[in-house]
């Protein structure tokens, strides 16, 4: 609650802006009378764009290292490696970040039906999880044929993570004794 | 016990433990469900995860090998070892701090279960810890996950089934409890695990089981896990119209299981890389790994003629340093089906070498990996085990091994199918040729999660819903007694064998007191030769035998008393006589009566190694 001289100085305020400013002045009156004041929409406000937290895709990358050697692969120079070589190590990486991935997302296909088979898209359908391409034109419902039946994500267990851990290792440097 | 309890299963395995339960609210439920709680861990530094197991393994760590923070876990800030998955990863690059298998350490009737000697041969700095100590920890674990899931029903609240192998002798089902005890676990019975399967095989049938096996029917239960194989015999008979469920044989301890058939490609195939660079221990259990997925893949797909294993190595570099090879069907055929599941004649015999004087302590792995020789042993020993069962089909004697007519398998091994199936072939084969019918397969169990899931579904029937298998001790137990004779240079006194506790003693019962007089001396402890027979059923209490054939008897661990000299001059010689009593929770305890007075003394497995 503000003081009291804290209220004497708002009074005033008040009291030059009620005579100044009509618009001011029928939004007290609302206030006064307790008729609850419409919001006014001048346009929506600019969406607040959220900073993805690094802390679940450094856990991700650790994990996709720990299992499958994601790091060790990516850091590696193929220049001059034959297939069969580079074939190997793949196999590693697949295996490893496979499992991972498996263990920790469920993963489902957006849509069942075939590649290639036709399908019809019913107005109100998910454009996020449908995406459009080529004669985009006209309105739903839309004929056309599937060319990827996309991946969603249904299920996610990451592990959880001990306080002071530090994150930033991906794998730690290993020393034998 | 007005409160309401979960009926917990722990299978505590020699490689994964495992935890299910039944709700209280499914008391009534005509169909229950077994759940399985996710057992959180830690799987790598700071990072804590839930996984359907936890690994058997304890690792005792360094000071200066994590930071702070990176041991602690959701109920415990900070930790000195660590249990679970990360406990089997770093041991894998630092063996001296893993301590693994503890379970057989803790039926190894060769050392001292209460000492501090795992991991064996450790460097003096680190702190050992017993096996007792290792089973503790993870049955901690085990409580402490259970309890920041449920903090409002703490697993000390709870019925608690706890399995152990059938094979198991009386001292290390002692030691088993004795572990639950130390941690908080009051309400608690033992089951022996292929019971368990059994249970869990029923309760996944629903109430289609009585459909599927009938009065007179005889069920083998193969249960062969990471580490251990194990048996029993299951009789199915019948009581005033009821259908009743006998357990009426158990195999021997017999440490032989799927690590062992991992092992072996793995080795096959480290010789197959062996131009390719050197191979540490890491990547043998890499490889070990690999060998695992490729079995399993090999042996569900009779159209992969191959299947490639990789080993990366340990440094950031993958290229060109991975190690390459693959398994082709043929060596899987040679070295599992053939090495681990020959097709033998039931007379084959396990080979077993004698064992030389001078051994290094390790555990009594088994000497023949054909895990078929030992299913045709069992059956051959327990060829009269049927026998005594009113209205029982047919006696084993005739044929000269005992027929099963079902057979139940668990156990991750068999989720390659051909594995089970080659076992039933061998079976068959030997009933074929006895003139019996072909034994069938029980399936739908769980294979991984039978143990625990049938040992909550007990802990159900327990409370007297859904029926039981009658089991009672799987052996009699007879005490070593040396015949007064002059003493001979070089010749041992021989020994008879007293019987104190008959074959088949139902839990929660008393045997009777044998005749026999026994003298122990006041103040000074005085120890006898323990034995249990498998196959000796008719003996009666008192029953002194003056010679055994090698099979009939197993020397298990000495019995020790000790009586106090309160009321008696030390030195002084007490008549008493000795009765055994096979407790609720499953254990056996012997007791020394004197004569007159109402004093008893207990009488304690010497679990301290001979």
């Amino acid at each position: 609650m503000p003081s009291f001289f804290a209220r004497i100085s708002l009074a005033f305020k008040l009291f030059f802006r009620v005579l100044l400013d009509p618009e001011f002045a029928a939004r007290a009156t609302r206030l006064e009378t307790g008729v609850p004041v419409p919001t006014e929409r001048p346009g929506a406000p600019p969406p607040l764009f959220k900073e993805a937290q690094p802390d679940a895709a450094l856990q991700l990358l650790g994990l996709l290292q720990q299992e499958g050697r994601f790091v060790d692969f990516l850091e590696e120079d193929l220049t001059g490696v034959t297939d069969s070589d580079i074939g190997a190590a793949a196999r590693v990486v697949y295996q490893g970040c496979r499992k991972t991935v498996r263990d920790h997302f469920k993963i489902v296909p957006i849509r069942t039906e075939q590649e290639g088979s036709r399908i019809t898209l019913q107005e109100g359908f998910d454009a996020a999880s449908i995406r459009l391409a080529g004669n985009v034109i006209g309105k739903p419902p839309y004929n056309g044929s599937l060319i990827h039946r996309g991946w969603r994500v249904s299920e996610v267990a990451l592990p959880k993570v001990a306080p002071g851990h530090d994150i930033r290792v991906l794998a730690a440097a290993e020393v034998e004794l | 016990m007005s409160e309401r309890r979960y009926s917990v299963g722990i299978d505590l395995g020699t490689t994964n433990c495992a935890l299910s339960f039944i709700r209280p609210d499914q008391e009534e439920a005509d169909e229950i469900v077994t759940e399985m709680m996710p057992v959180a861990q830690l799987t790598a530094p700071g990072t804590v995860e839930e996984r359907p197991l936890l690994p058997s393994f304890l690792y005792l760590t360094h000071p200066d090998e994590f930071s702070p923070s990176d041991l602690s876990l959701p109920w415990n800030a900070r930790v000195s070892y660590i249990t679970g998955e990360l406990a089997r990863a770093r041991g894998i690059t630092t063996p001296i701090r893993l301590v693994s298998s503890a379970k057989s350490w803790l039926c190894h009737p060769g050392v001292d279960r209460r000492a501090a000697i795992l991991p064996p041969e450790a460097p003096a700095e680190i702190g050992q810890v017993s096996p007792l100590q290792a089973s503790i920890r993870y049955l901690e674990h085990l409580r402490d996950a259970w309890n920041h899931r449920h903090p409002d029903a703490p697993l000390q609240n709870q019925d608690v089934v706890l399995t152990v192998p059938a094979s198991f002798d009386p001292a290390a089902r002692e030691l088993t409890a004795e572990a639950a005890r130390e941690s908080g676990l009051e309400n608690l019975v033992l089951l022996e695990e292929p019971q368990a399967a059994f249970y869990s095989w029923i309760q996944s049938s629903r109430s289609g089981w009585r459909m599927q096996i009938k009065v007179g029917e005889l069920i083998l239960v193969v249960d062969v896990g990471g580490g251990t194989t194990d048996l029993s015999l299951i009789a199915v008979t019948e009581c005033e119209g009821a259908v009743e469920l006998h357990r009426i044989a158990v195999g021997n301890h017999i440490l032989l299981g799927g690590d062992n058939m991992d092992l072996a490609l793995a080795h096959l195939l480290k010789a197959k890389m062996v131009g390719q660079g050197t191979i540490d221990l890491w990547q043998l259990q890499a490889l070990t790994h690999g060998c695992r997925a490729a079995k399993e893949a090999l042996l569900s797909d009779p159209d992969l003629k191959t299947f490639p294993v990789v080993v990366p190595s340990r440094g950031s570099k993958l290229i060109g340093k991975t190690l390459h090879a693959e398994l082709t069907r043929d060596e899987v055929e040679q070295t599992i089906i053939e090495g681990f599941f020959p097709l033998v004649d039931v007379t084959a015999l396990p080979a077993t070498r004698a064992r030389t004087a001078l051994t290094r302590v390790g555990l009594p792995y088994a000497q023949d990996p054909g895990i078929i020789r030992h299913l045709a042993a069992f059956l051959t020993r327990q060829a009269g085990a049927a026998g005594d069962l009113a209205g029982f089909r047919e006696a084993g004697t005739s044929a000269g091994f005992l027929r099963p007519s079902a057979v139940l398998f668990n156990g991750g091994v068999f989720k390659a199918r051909i594995l089970g199936e080659r076992t039933l072939e061998a079976l068959n084969s030997w009933l074929q040729a006895a003139g019996s019918p072909k034994a069938r397969l029980l399936e739908g169990v769980d294979l991984d999660m039978a143990v625990s899931r049938g040992a909550a579904y007990y802990g159900r029937v327990r409370r007297g819903r859904g029926v039981r298998i009658r089991g009672g001790a799987a052996r009699s137990f007879y005490i070593g007694i040396e015949s007064a004779m002059p003493a001979v240079p070089g010749i041992e006194p021989p020994v008879q064998a007293l019987c104190i506790a008959p074959f088949g003693m139902e839990e929660g019962t008393e045997a009777d007191l044998p005749p026999q007089i026994l003298g122990l001396v006041v103040g000074e402890p005085v120890r006898f030769r323990f034995f249990g027979s498998a196959v000796r059923r008719a003996d009666v209490v008192g029953y002194t035998l003056e010679s055994w054939k090698p099979d009939e008897l197993e020397e298990l661990e000495n019995v020790e008393a000790t009586l106090p000299a309160d009321g008696h001059q030390p030195g002084e010689i007490v008549p008493v006589r000795l009765r055994a009593r096979l407790t609720e929770l499953g254990t056996l305890t012997l007791e020394a009566l004197p004569l007159s007075g109402p004093d008893h003394w207990a009488v304690e497995f010497n679990v301290r190694g001979s």
